[in-house]
């Protein structure tokens, strides 16, 4: 789960990492206020969207030489201005694709006087297992541009999470970005802060970038970007307010009611299947023979009638969908619970499209024999190559 | 010969009691007679448990440490949920089984950071989360596989991928080859055993004529496991390999559902690995159908 910057800091200030006085507001009348509320001179007027790259973005409404998605402000009038001009608009950044993102909420805060714009970021590290921090003195901008290009710039550092941050921790990270002074002395807070943050609310990544010196000599932390891990949402009933179901696909919406691992995606071949990597091979080979899916989605192991049925509904209810493709190898699942669950769900809503299932596995005889006697138009094949050379045939006609 | 588990092999079962645990062991039992010698749970220990299938019934313990000593389990099996598994695997660890197989899918990431730091100094072996298990046909089946499609022979099998292992075993019981031993490590982010692993067994095993590797985009374990045969064919060891890659046309940035199959800052994509698993000598088939096929003509020269 993702949430808004402004829910992020919100959440690091609690654990007393030091970030600027700010208010979010949803409605252009709540600017005034805000702003009068916040020490002044300046004031930065941030889009809340679930995406990066928003400074650089570009509003569709107000055309290319608009400002972007966020504004530095120098009066009250001009933090109002903005906030009239910004909500309810689409906002286009590099990470939104084309359609953009509708900006609901906007953040108001205080301005900071910058010095050193820093990067820094918490993640859980495959290959060591660990939870590492990964800094750089190349703040403020594409991270993934400077990992390509200068990758010594970026240091990562693995924390055991036996002992936590200690002090020889903090002391690369202080080397790594050149701390000094104030800014010394504030990171070896900052630092085991961040961390505790991390673990204690079950962070997948917690990336502020930039984390800043200000020309006082201190630290802030300037922007802030955080998910959570969503197979520990369990332990956190507190977190789940943060969730923005404006922000979500519809349809990822209704999957996840039923539990189901879904993605919306460009094409027109709508795939179900068991497995996330059968799912993806799925894809791939619906590609291979010259067409695109119009989703991802694993029904997982041991999914019932029910779940089949919803899983079923979700696809047909693309209007983009053109042809289906089912494909379940089942180990845990069975075939015939497969069956069940989409002549139920076609009995429900009519099937308007071609359908090409793939059985194979646990149960598959009486699986095949349910499809075979329902009087539904199937068409069943062999195997995952002649499934998905019948639908790509199917589809393209 | 194969890998991990055989006809020796006696497994304790955490999570017995459940729905899950309990189809899954009764599957085991009709699979050749694998050992299962007992469960555990805190509060049942010294009632018993029995198959619907066939009335076998095992010895239910209150802990893994006793389960151990009363049966002389040298593996177990994790189907606890989510929220209680890595306490489980911390608890096998803890009584020094050797090897220890979870199953469940969903646990927190945080939860295996702990674990792994523990098994790095333990004398066990954790295959999963989030895996299928192990099976070595005909011998001994731990886990979720489903036993009919194997036959006994001569392809190791590994993979990231639950159901796409059900895939290359399928197609190399099709194409008469059979399996040695097929190993689903896990596709979770963090797990007890990656490729490097079950390769070194692989190469090492007299049986395994040749190998099937199958990874996920994400991380950067495929590559690794392509440096590490590099490696090894210098020293003059090698078996012919098909592999196979998941997530070829997977959008970046997104992640596919629970194998935490993520690209991120350009690391970890599908091309990459694939280039680099056929520098390492392994005929990498672009269609998932034709892993079998494809090792068959590696074989065939």
């Amino acid at each position: 789960m993702n949430i808004h910057e402004h829910q992020a800091k919100e959440l690091l200030k609690g654990y007393g990492a030091p970030v600027a006085a700010g208010v979010a507001i949803f409605s252009a009348d709540e600017a005034e206020a805000a702003a009068k509320s916040l020490p002044g001179p300046l004031y930065v007027v941030k889009s809340q969207i679930h995406a990066g790259g928003r400074g650089k973005g570009k509003f569709k409404e107000l055309g290319p030489d608009a400002k972007g998605g966020v504004r530095l402000a120098k009066t009250i009038d001009d933090v109002v201005a903005f906030s009239k001009e910004m909500l309810g608009n689409t906002l286009v950044t590099k990470q939104t694709g084309d359609a953009g993102k509708q900006v609901n909420r906007l953040y108001i805060e205080d301005g900071a006087d910058i010095a050193r714009e820093l990067y820094c970021s918490l993640l859980v590290n495959r290959e060591s297992g660990r939870v590492s921090f990964v800094v750089s003195t190349e703040g403020g901008m594409d991270i993934e541009a400077v990992a390509e290009h200068t990758p010594e710039k970026i240091i990562t550092v693995d924390i055991d999470p036996t002992t936590g941050v200690t002090e020889a921790d903090v002391a690369t990270i202080v080397s790594a970005l050149k701390l000094e002074g104030d800014a010394k002395a504030d990171a070896a807070k900052l630092f085991p802060i961040l961390y505790k943050a991390f673990t204690e609310t079950d962070m997948s990544l917690l990336e502020v970038n930039p984390l800043i010196v200000m020309t006082d000599g201190h630290l802030r932390v300037l922007d802030a970007k955080v998910s959570f891990d969503n197979n520990a949402a369990f332990r956190h009933e507190e977190l789940k307010p943060l969730r923005d179901l404006s922000e979500e696909d519809a349809k990822e919406i209704e999957a996840s009611k039923y539990d189901l691992a879904y993605v919306a995606l460009d094409g027109n071949i709508g795939c179900m299947v068991n497995g996330a990597g059968l799912a993806m091979s799925t894809m791939d080979i619906i590609k291979l023979y010259g067409a695109e899916p119009a989703n991802f989605l694993d029904v997982g192991g041991g999914a019932s009638k029910e779940k089949v049925t919803a899983a079923f509904k979700i696809i047909t209810a693309d209007p983009a969908v053109k042809g289906i493709l089912v494909n379940i190898f089942g180990g845990i699942m069975r075939c015939d619970v497969i069956a069940e669950g989409v002549i139920a769900a076609v009995k429900e809503v009519g099937l308007q499209v071609p359908l090409v299932v793939r059985l194979e596995g646990t149960n598959v005889k009486e699986g095949k024999a349910i499809l075979d006697q329902s009087g539904l138009n199937v068409i069943s094949a062999d195997d995952l190559d002649d499934a998905a050379q019948k639908i790509v045939k199917a589809v393209q006609g | 010969m194969s890998i991990l588990v055989n006809k020796d092999t006696r497994v304790l079962v955490q999570g017995l009691t459940g729905k899950t645990g309990t189809f899954h062991t009764e599957q085991a039992l009709a699979y050749y007679g694998t050992k299962m010698v007992g469960g555990t749970h805190p509060k049942k220990g010294g009632e018993t448990w029995s198959s619907g299938v066939d009335g076998t019934e095992l010895p239910i313990f209150t802990s893994v440490a006793e389960g151990k000593e009363r049966t002389g389990a040298n593996a177990s099996v994790i189907y606890v949920p989510p929220a209680g598994a890595a306490a489980a695997i911390e608890e096998a660890i803890d009584a020094e089984i050797p090897l220890i197989v979870c199953i469940t899918e969903g646990v927190p990431v945080l939860d295996m950071v702990r674990v792994k730091a523990k098994l790095e100094k333990s004398k066990s072996r954790l295959i999963g989360p989030n895996c299928p298990g192990v099976l070595t046909p005909e011998e001994c089946k731990i886990g979720i596989m489903p036993g009919s499609i194997f036959s006994k022979g001569s392809v190791g099998i590994v993979s990231r991928s639950g159901t796409l292992t059900y895939e290359a075993v399928f197609q190399t019981t099709n194409e008469g080859l059979g399996q040695t031993t097929a190993v689903g490590i896990g596709g979770d982010p963090v797990k007890g055993t990656e490729f490097i692993d079950m390769l070194e067994m692989f190469l090492a095993d007299e049986a395994t004529k040749s190998i099937i590797m199958i990874g996920e985009i994400g991380g950067s374990a495929e590559e690794d496991a392509a440096q590490f045969l590099i490696d090894e064919a210098k020293r003059g060891r090698s078996k012919p390999m098909a592999g196979f890659i998941a997530g070829l046309t997977a959008p970046k940035g997104r992640t596919m559902g629970h194998a935490g199959a993520v690209i991120s800052g350009g690391k970890g994509g599908a091309e990459d690995k694939i280039a680099a698993m056929e520098a390492a000598g392994i005929r990498v088939s672009k269609s998932p159908a034709r892993i079998g096929r494809t090792l068959a003509e590696v074989l065939k020269g």
